[in-house]
């Protein structure tokens, strides 16, 4: 199993990673390598197995239905670079045509 | 012994009786840390000032009386576990200067039981790696020999008891992340049952196996600290609404009749000499406790890492995808939103961490969801299913925790396979959610090994008396590095 080099510029797209072209060639060999020792999987008779998704067999976890207190507006953006007016502020994320 | 290298339960008597505070305690281990951490490197950041403060206000509920378990004990937090006030980093230059603005339930938990926590652990970034070498920070080194990892993910929290630079920690466990660096660093390390402790306020790796537990010299200490972080808690949807036994008054009796499975499977090929001979001796020291020992087999196990690496990345590159440079961390320079947001990721993130964010990202796009995703989801039941199996026959399972000792800087650092390869014995355990534990069992070298106790949902109790039985007879975990 081995990965293109464009399959592995559309899956950083995907994952939103900047990669320079050496990391790419990097990229491509190492995920080919480990896809071949995944690739053992294919040989497992899965036919009729449920998979499974969580271990806790819980159903329906449900929390008291009461108000709690959210953090302050303050301490929720404390951590942010950058913020104005009590807001996250980002660059336009919708682009002009 | 110096204070220091003492047990939780020592200092907890030596507390209890007045022969000690747990300010004089704080003390000595923080003056320990400033004279070793900087050759270990176990810790990001020492809050020393707080530590004081809060064994002040530990020895005034002692002197008004109160016994319990954590109180006055000079704990450290794997930084992957979000601590108000406190920096929070999981070791990448993401969140590099992030400051929560709550704890996690553990950490509230130590804290509210009068716990003394001393600062944050390294770890590998995003707890991705089986030697702490990812950390984006520094490395740390093993206390039994500094040209050697600590193992990881969690190697600063195996460091630092090791090293008497804390005397438990909190590690997470998503693969071995607690038992492999319990094991390369000598000390007992229990990966509980997945939902025995909430995930509340730990960041997340892989949600469906992430799991938080205690770390120090013996099981009896990781009895103590269960204890307080256990139970139901309604942050955590996944945490299990089971009332939490008294691991404490668990302890104690002999083995007599306990049936113990030995799976050939984890015995796995390019197993070391030495290792293989110290687990086999820990087993006999099992039947001579009164032990029944037989022969098992978990056929799938040998799937267990492609199937984690199919599993753990895709909720990897999943929880990630909110480190956007947005509402915390760093943000990279771009000219539009987009580009900002693929410059941070891209630049901020390391290389495993990236890896497998690619690796997730490629098993859940159009067209390869079936052929690995759900294959892994369905492989990951035959791999539970043998536990189930096992587990009619045995009460417990006993293996090794890690193939080999402790190895040195960059020796598998080349090769990604060759890295995974170290969590072989672990990762059958955490995709079927079961709690394990490692303890000391032997040196090989003069490098630690691991015994690992493998028991079925919710058995943390026996788990921790048979390894406290085990300890009753061996001294492996009385030892101290140089």
């Amino acid at each position: 199993m081995s990965l293109t080099r464009a399959e592995v510029v559309r899956v950083a797209d995907l994952a939103r990673l900047r990669l320079s072209d050496g990391e790419i060639d990097a990229m491509q060999s190492q995920l080919s390598r480990i896809l071949e020792h995944v690739s053992a999987l294919q040989a497992v008779d899965v036919t009729g197995v449920e998979p499974t998704a969580q271990v806790t067999d819980l159903v329906n976890a449900l929390r008291t239905d009461a108000n709690w207190p959210s953090l302050e507006r303050t301490a929720a953006i404390r951590n942010s670079a950058d913020t104005d007016l009590g807001m996250f502020r980002v660059k336009a994320v919708f682009e002009e045509h | 012994m110096k204070l220091h290298h003492l047990t939780i339960a020592d200092m907890r008597a030596r507390l209890d009786s007045g022969e000690l505070t747990a300010v004089t305690l704080t003390e000595a281990v923080l003056s320990n840390i400033n004279a070793n951490d900087t050759s270990v490197g176990a810790y990001l950041h020492v809050d020393s000032d707080g530590a004081l403060a809060q064994a002040k206000a530990a020895d005034a509920r002692i002197a008004a009386g109160e016994r319990t378990p954590m109180l006055g004990i000079p704990l450290g937090i794997k930084d992957v576990l979000s601590t108000k006030g406190l920096p929070t980093t999981c070791a990448s230059k993401v969140l590099e200067g992030y400051i929560p603005p709550y704890d996690a339930t553990a950490v509230a938990r130590l804290k509210n039981a009068g716990g003394v926590i001393l600062g944050k652990l390294n770890m590998d970034e995003f707890a991705m790696g089986s030697s702490t070498e990812n950390s984006a920070y520094q490395l740390t080194r093993n206390p039994w020999n500094h040209d050697c990892v600590p193992g990881g993910s969690s190697g600063g929290s195996a460091a630092a008891v090791a090293a008497g630079l804390a005397a438990g920690t909190l590690g997470t466990d998503t693969g071995g992340s607690i038992r492999q660096p319990a094991s390369l660093c000598g000390i007992t390390g229990l990966k509980p049952t997945y939902g025995r402790v909430s995930r509340y306020g730990a960041v997340a790796f892989a949600s469906s196996l992430d799991q938080i537990g205690p770390m120090a010299w013996t099981a009896r200490d990781a009895a103590m600290m269960l204890q307080v972080i256990a139970g139901q808690d309604e942050h955590d949807a996944t945490s299990a609404p089971l009332a939490v036994p008294d691991y404490l008054a668990a302890l104690g009796g002999d083995l007599k009749g306990v049936r113990v499975g030995i799976p050939r499977e984890l015995f796995v090929e390019g197993i070391q000499k030495g290792t293989e001979q110290a687990v086999r001796n820990a087993v006999d020291v099992l039947k001579q406790l009164g032990a029944i020992i037989k022969e098992i087999s978990l056929p799938h196990s040998g799937y267990a890492l492609p199937v984690y690496y199919i599993v753990a990345t895709a909720e990897a590159s999943s929880n990630l995808a909110r480190f956007d440079g947005v509402r915390y961390g760093n943000r990279s320079a771009g000219e539009s939103y987009r580009e900002q947001l693929d410059a941070t990721r891209g630049d901020l993130f390391g290389p495993e961490v990236r890896r497998r964010i690619m690796l997730g990202t490629y098993a859940l796009s159009a067209g390869y969801y079936d052929a690995y995703y759900k294959r892994a989801q369905q492989v990951r039941t035959l791999i539970r299913q043998d536990f189930t199996a096992a587990f009619a026959d045995v009460d417990i399972i006993a293996a090794p925790t890690s193939p080999n000792v402790a190895f040195k800087f960059g020796e598998n650092s080349d090769d990604p396979v060759a890295m995974y390869l170290q969590d072989v014995c672990t990762l059958p355990v955490s995709l079927a959610g079961l709690p394990g534990i490692s303890v000391p069992c032997g040196f090989d070298n003069g490098l630690p090994i691991g015994l690992q106790l493998i028991g079925p949902a919710f058995s943390e109790a026996e788990l921790l008396r048979v390894s406290d039985a085990y300890q009753t007879q061996t001294e492996w975990h009385s030892k101290r590095p140089a």
